[in-house]
């Protein structure tokens, strides 16, 4: 009986490092997005970016003012998305 | 009917409508007062978390500002919504899970320390007054020059306004009053931005119509055009900036961190059912918050474009109607520098400081000021970037309900903004300060009542720093971001990513961040503001920027003491353990 509970537990102990190691390695993939669509085509490399035009805006800019808003969107809902397929997995949804 | 008469039914309208709110959701408990009972469905909180932040700055004054700085305008817009990535990934499902009240709440337990509760109240108190006396001043404008109202009576007639609401209604009430706000605030933004991006490009959304044509037959694009116009008269080119590429980096992260730091944007996510509500709910807040922030650096761009060519080279007699009327407000002064009588812009300053008029009039009918004229320029308007948004409705000859409707908009984004910074110090004040420091027994009942009485003291508070705005304010209230992310962001932060981070690290950590952060601000700001160049900060970077160093030093005090230190008890890593996994949230609770 004993060891019975032993073994569940290190399972669900594997279960929620494996889970938090996914959840881990999903965030540092797009909190590089994150950084390279803001500070980097917004800032660092936007004079670069400025010889390309996005219609009437220079692409620097326009990461800058608007492209880098719209991106922050899309990687919530899709760590949203993503997440829920993670848990439901590991069977650790809410 | 009258713009007048439009403007007090807009506005007694939405204020009824507030009020209605108020009496519809009173609340019952702590725990309807702190988090709305943790029901909220996750859009609506997003909505109720987009009026929250959009303060009277973000719809008065921001497509102001990004019209005068042009590029440089980019850190306020990525910082300010950049936040809300770090809030989805990194921190608000995990407090969700957490599931308590308060900011201070998750310190105080994490780090199994009053001593870090009472550290964490200081943080947020202090940053959120300093905020909050913005906002105040902000009702008492937008009363002033829409309503020919006193400052004064405006900010008590605001003041009574949230108190109804704010003290009956706790959070409850705050969060559907914020829904309507916010349906307010939107909908006052947006149709004068549609107008006048239709006007200028022929195209009606404006996200598209600053990358649009000019309708002028010239062939240019908005920016483009706005390139030339600007360089022909001295300014830098509006796609250019004049910041450094270090500082722009240092703001624009400061500003991010900042977001994802202030408490009473992460109260928001503890109001939703579950964790995953609360990543949901991130997302839908970025959305009705970028709808705003796509807006407004075009109509930055279009005002600017617009002012500029019917200002320069008009004589003064043939100016337009808004640009009279506005500055009879006080927003805009002429100083016939060369006595022609006809206005001319360059790039510098008409004259230093905000205009003092005199009682005389000039040889063309324009108010005379007082202050010396800037030599050094032959610069000749004088004018206060709140105008790009005020006068937008005139400028593009809008009716007068729109007019209205801005009015309404003002007070709305100003009043959603104070209300939630209220809720946050009068929390922290009933629940951090007195039933989990200081009275412990203190009844359910007894805790409701402080919450009130502590919310109704802060906004006594609040409306008198905004009547008499002591002159630090005004210099600090940018700050409030910097400071939230020296102190809160690591020590939360830290809290669900390192298992091993304990009290002395985090409590060092907050404090060392937090000093280093206000004493670089207040010696550049209050101290020695003479002092204030690019030549003497540190790395460059200016004091808006400074929290993002503020930041690192936290950190990296936080891991050293860790370090040498001993690691945190069992029933603490069992606590993060939890914290991690989205299953089992339930509601939230007192401890």
């Amino acid at each position: 009986m004993e060891e019975d509970e032993a073994a569940r537990e290190a399972e669900v102990r594997e279960r929620h490092e494996a889970y938090w190691r996914e959840n881990v390695r999903l965030l540092i993939t797009l909190m590089s997005i994150w950084f390279i669509c803001s500070f980097g085509a917004g800032i660092l490399f936007r004079r670069f970016l400025d010889q390309f035009m996005i219609g009437g805006y220079p692409l620097g800019f326009w990461f800058a003012q608007q492209g880098s808003i719209y991106i922050f969107i899309g990687l919530i809902f899709f760590y949203v998305w993503k997440m829920r397929r993670i848990e439901r997995k590991y069977d650790l949804d809410d | 009917m009258a713009t007048q008469t439009l403007i007090y039914l807009f506005v007694g309208l939405s204020f009824a409508l507030y009020i209605g709110i108020a009496l519809w959701s009173r609340a019952g408990s702590t725990s309807d007062f702190y988090v709305a009972g943790g029901g909220v469905n996750p859009v609506v909180n997003g909505m109720a978390t987009a009026a929250d932040w959009m303060s009277a700055a973000s719809f008065i004054s921001m497509a102001g500002l990004i019209a005068f700085l042009g590029y440089d305008g980019s850190v306020y817009l990525m910082g300010w919504t950049g936040g809300y990535v770090m809030l989805a990934l990194l921190l608000a499902p995990y407090l969700r899970k957490f599931g308590q009240f308060t900011v201070p709440d998750f310190i105080g337990t994490r780090y199994y320390s009053k001593a870090a509760r009472v550290v964490a109240v200081i943080c947020l108190i202090f940053i959120s007054f300093t905020y909050i006396a913005g906002q105040m001043r902000g009702v008492g404008i937008v009363f002033s020059r829409f309503l020919d109202v006193q400052i004064t009576l405006g900010i008590v007639i605001g003041m009574g306004i949230v108190f109804i609401y704010a003290v009956l209604g706790g959070m409850k009430g705050i969060t559907y009053t914020q829904v309507a706000q916010y349906c307010v605030l939107i909908f006052a933004y947006m149709v004068p931005a549609f107008f006048i991006s239709f006007l200028i490009t022929g195209n009606p959304v404006p996200q598209l119509g600053l990358g649009s044509q000019v309708n002028d037959g010239s062939g240019l694009y908005v920016l483009q055009k706005l390139d030339l116009v600007l360089q022909d008269l001295g300014f830098a080119a509006y796609t250019d900036g004049s910041k450094s590429i270090i500082d722009v980096f240092c703001i624009t992260l400061a500003l991010m961190v900042g977001t994802a730091g202030l408490p009473h944007v992460i109260v928001r996510f503890f109001t939703v059912p579950k964790a995953s509500d609360a990543r949901k709910s991130a997302g839908w807040a970025l959305v009705f918050i970028a709808l705003l922030y796509t807006t407004a650096p075009a109509v930055g761009a279009f005002a600017r474009l617009n002012f500029v060519e019917t200002v320069d080279g008009t004589p003064y007699d043939e100016a337009p109607e808004w640009f009279t009327n506005w500055e009879r407000n006080d927003l805009i002064a002429f100083q016939d520098k060369n006595a022609d009588g006809v206005m001319q812009l360059s790039a510098g300053t008409a004259f230093t400081g905000a205009p003092e008029y005199s009682e005389d009039t000039g040889p063309s009918g324009e108010r005379l000021v007082t202050n010396a004229p800037d030599p050094a320029s032959a610069n000749e308007v004088y004018v206060d970037q709140d105008i790009m948004v005020l006068a937008n409705p005139e400028i593009a000859k809008l009716p007068g309900w729109v007019i209205a409707l801005v009015a309404a908009g003002g007070l709305a984004a100003a009043l959603s903004t104070a209300a939630g910074l209220l809720l946050v110090i009068s929390s922290s004040v009933s629940h951090d300060l007195l039933k989990s420091t200081f009275r412990p027994n203190i009844s359910e009942k007894g805790e409701l009542l402080a919450a009130r009485l502590a919310a109704t003291a802060a906004i006594v508070v609040a409306g008198y720093l905004g009547i008499y705005p002591p002159g630090w304010v005004a210099q600090v209230v940018a700050f409030a971001f910097g400071l939230a992310a020296a102190s809160l962001f690591p020590a939360i932060f830290l809290g669900i990513f390192s298992k091993r981070m304990n009290k002395e690290g985090a409590i060092a950590g907050m404090v060392s961040g937090l000093l280093f952060t206000f004493a670089y601000i207040a010696y550049f700001k209050l101290a020695n503001p003479a002092a204030n160049i690019e030549a003497n900060w540190l790395f460059g970077i200016s004091p808006e920027g400074i929290g993002v160093v503020g930041m690192v030093i936290n950190f990296a005090v936080a891991v050293a003491v860790a370090k040498l230190t001993t690691a945190p008890p069992a029933h603490v890593r069992k606590l993060v353990d939890s914290i991690r996994v989205p299953r089992g949230a339930g509601e939230a609770r007192g401890h």
